[in-house]
């Protein structure tokens, strides 16, 4: 196989070699556990502590309003039970019908528990109903959570409203910024949000960690229960290297997020025009308008998302799809499904994700290998040759 | 990521066979848009030996999909008609050195667009398949996966044919209740009312029937070993209220009082237990508290 050509990365990134750097002192040397009453262990809180600043500069707010976790998942579980729990008298929830399985999961199992779930229902381009919302929120519920931006579509989510609203109406809003972290803004200051998930591998720091924003005085009750970690909201002995990788890459996005997204945007396009005038008879899924820099989903009419990432894995090429045969479960895509998308362009549907680490080069390989392989299954396709008879645009 | 063979790579990335046949003599077409697979296939066929000289395929689908219909093209060329309906989709899947189980039902596919030609070209109407591309349950089925459009029919063969006993197995075989799931407890009937049929239980494996006193104690054991701590992992629990003959009357406790799923959980946990451990006919009801 040819050199990966990596372009999977709202799945996972790369792990930066300056947070491998920061982080391969505390698997050599300092193994110890923060919580020791020794130096050799109790010296790694510093570390953590400081690793925990550096995340609290992304969010423009307090460390200790910071909490480590695993990862996005247990970052958004923890969000949805931790604020449950905390108003046992509230049985409502608000949320998209486009969310992370992160958070639907959960929904559904409330669901079966006897609380209600509102799913909001999104537009064709994957755009939310800001009335809606407004409606839906009533006296009894405890939780609107509401993603930042989608991880398959990149539709971005006018969160700030959001949060005027959620905080008008006197709710907790927590929102699952997993995919704008290191990409958007995430200030606190201007962000209405109460809890905020954010995931390490997103953003060139290790799988396994993750962290969770909980604004000064929410009501939160801990979802893992343990040992005093984490000022009492996390048991469970800190994942000190990874945590200390979360820093320092939290502190990367900081220092060149504007240049590097504008950098990832302008890739984005080239191989998204570069498609759009090559291939014939394709859609663009998503707000073309408010979208992650990095985040183009497109789908290729009368063909199917596996069969294309099984062609481009023989040149190296990292990409993903909505298609049903893809997931696990059968399953075709539920944020393309919500948007209304029509299943045959929900199974030929293709994502290519950027980070800083693309190049032109990578782009411009795609754009010469990508056209024949369309080309090719088409013309393996029944339905393809039946629009070529009956006289299909460019047949 | 699919485990897939080196053969099914094979024919995925040199597929054997593509094309559409001008003026063929028989047309055969399996699975539909809405399916996320579709398969057409034309054949020639010489009409006095009813040999195959030429087979080509169109297949909407992903890698196994395509290996499926590449391959199945090769085992048919040169066959008889008559050897070539003798084709199971476990052939098809045995020649391409095993499918991911998720992904049988693209051999079944390869199978259904073949049986199609076949009743094509001896005029008959299609008798399984699910029809033209783009029309579903045609079969004269019941409807039961209205996401897929699969009907009773074909999941009934499915079982049959490939010895299934569980919903999942279902799925992977024919898609049904692979979208929105809500089939699943029509699937389940289906499953035990064919099962019954496929698999009567071994001779001399006839056990001795229990005598009352026996069921009552087997009951008891197995809710409280089988059933009680799955319920209370979810916060609920269960009473033996009464057992009449073969009916055996439970109450639902917490959570699972009330539950929206009470009735999934009387049927599948707490009957399918019981069939499992006790009898096969035992039946259970629900004393609303």
């Amino acid at each position: 196989m040819s050199k990966v050509i990596y372009l999977d990365n709202n799945a996972t990134t790369a792990v930066a070699p300056e947070v491998l750097e920061v982080m391969l002192p505390y698997y050599r040397e300092f193994y110890g556990n923060p919580s020791s009453m020794h130096t050799f262990g109790g010296q790694l809180a510093h570390a953590v502590e400081n690793a925990r600043a550096r995340v609290a500069e992304l969010f423009h707010v307090r460390e200790n309003e910071i909490l480590f976790t695993s990862g996005g998942t247990e970052s958004d579980n923890a969000a949805i039970r931790g604020v449950l729990e905390a108003f046992p008298e509230k049985r409502h929830i608000i949320t998209t019908r486009v969310e992370h399985p992160a958070i639907l999961s959960p929904c559904r199992h409330l669901e079966h528990q006897g609380y209600r779930v509102t799913y909001l229902p999104v537009d064709a381009q994957g755009r939310l109903e800001l009335e809606m919302l407004r409606e839906a929120i009533k006296p009894d519920t405890a939780l609107v959570s509401i993603m930042y931006a989608n991880n398959e579509t990149g539709t971005i989510f006018p969160v700030r409203k959001i949060g005027e609203i959620v905080k008008e109406k006197g709710c907790v809003f927590h929102c699952d910024a997993v995919q704008a972290a290191g990409k958007l803004d995430l200030d606190m200051q201007t962000l209405a949000a109460d809890l905020v998930s954010i995931s390490g591998h997103k953003l060139h720091a290790p799988k396994g960690v993750g962290a969770l924003f909980i604004r000064r005085g929410t009501r939160f009750v801990p979802f893992i229960m343990g040992g005093h970690q984490e000022n009492g909201r996390r048991g469970g002995t800190e994942n000190v290297a990874c945590q200390v990788g979360l820093g320092r890459a939290c502190e990367l996005a900081m220092s060149d997020c504007k240049t590097e997204t504008v950098r990832m945007a302008a890739l984005r396009d080239r191989l998204e025009q570069g498609i759009l005038e090559r291939i014939p008879e394709i859609r663009v899924n998503g707000d073309v308008e408010h979208r992650l820099p990095a985040t183009m989903n497109i789908s290729f009419t009368y063909i199917e998302g596996e069969a294309i990432l099984l062609k481009l894995n023989e040149y190296g090429i990292c990409a993903s799809s909505g298609s049903a045969c893809t997931s696990g479960s059968l399953e075709p895509s539920h944020v393309l499904r919500a948007m209304g998308v029509p299943f045959t362009d929900i199974h030929g549907s293709i994502r290519f994700s950027f980070s800083r680490y693309n190049t032109q080069e990578e782009v411009d390989r795609v754009l010469e290998v990508l056209p024949p392989i369309i080309a090719e299954l088409r013309d393996m396709s029944p339905f393809w040759n039946q629009r070529k008879k009956t006289g299909g645009p460019d047949g | 990521m699919w485990d897939y063979s080196d053969k099914v790579k094979e024919h995925f990335l040199h597929p054997h066979n593509v094309g559409e046949i001008a003026n063929p003599d028989a047309i055969g077409e399996a699975g539909s848009l809405v399916c996320g697979d579709a398969l057409r296939i034309t054949l020639k066929v010489e009409p006095d030996t009813e040999k195959i000289l030429d087979a080509k395929f169109l297949t909407f689908g992903c890698g196994s999909a395509i290996a499926s219909s590449s391959i199945m093209t090769d085992m048919i060329m040169g066959k008889t008609l008559t050897e070539a309906a003798r084709i199971t989709n476990r052939d098809i899947a045995k020649n391409l050195g095993g499918l991911p189980q998720e992904k049988m039902h693209c051999s079944v596919m390869g199978m259904e667009a073949l049986e199609a030609a076949i009743a094509n070209y001896r005029g008959q109407a299609l008798p399984s398949a699910g029809g033209a591309i783009g029309i579903v349950g045609e079969d004269g089925g019941d409807l039961v996966c209205k996401c897929f459009g699969v009907t009773d029919r074909k999941i009934e063969r499915a079982i049959r044919e490939n010895n299934l006993s569980t919903v999942d197995e279902v799925t992977n075989y024919t898609k049904a209740g692979g979208a929105c799931g809500s089939c699943h407890g029509e699937i389940e009937k289906i499953l035990r009312r064919v099962g019954k049929e496929i698999s009567p239980p071994p001779a001399g494996a006839e056990k001795k029937p229990l005598t009352n006193l026996e069921r009552m104690k087997l009951v008891q054991e197995t809710l409280d070993r089988e059933v009680r701590p799955e319920l209370r992992k979810d916060g609920g629990d269960l009473e033996l209220v009464d057992i009449d003959g073969k009916v055996v009357k439970v109450r639902l406790l917490g959570m699972c009082a009330g539950c929206q799923v009470a009735g999934f959980t009387l049927k599948d946990l707490v009957g399918g237990k019981l069939r499992e451990f006790v009898e096969p006919d035992i039946v259970v009801e629900d004393i609303k508290p």
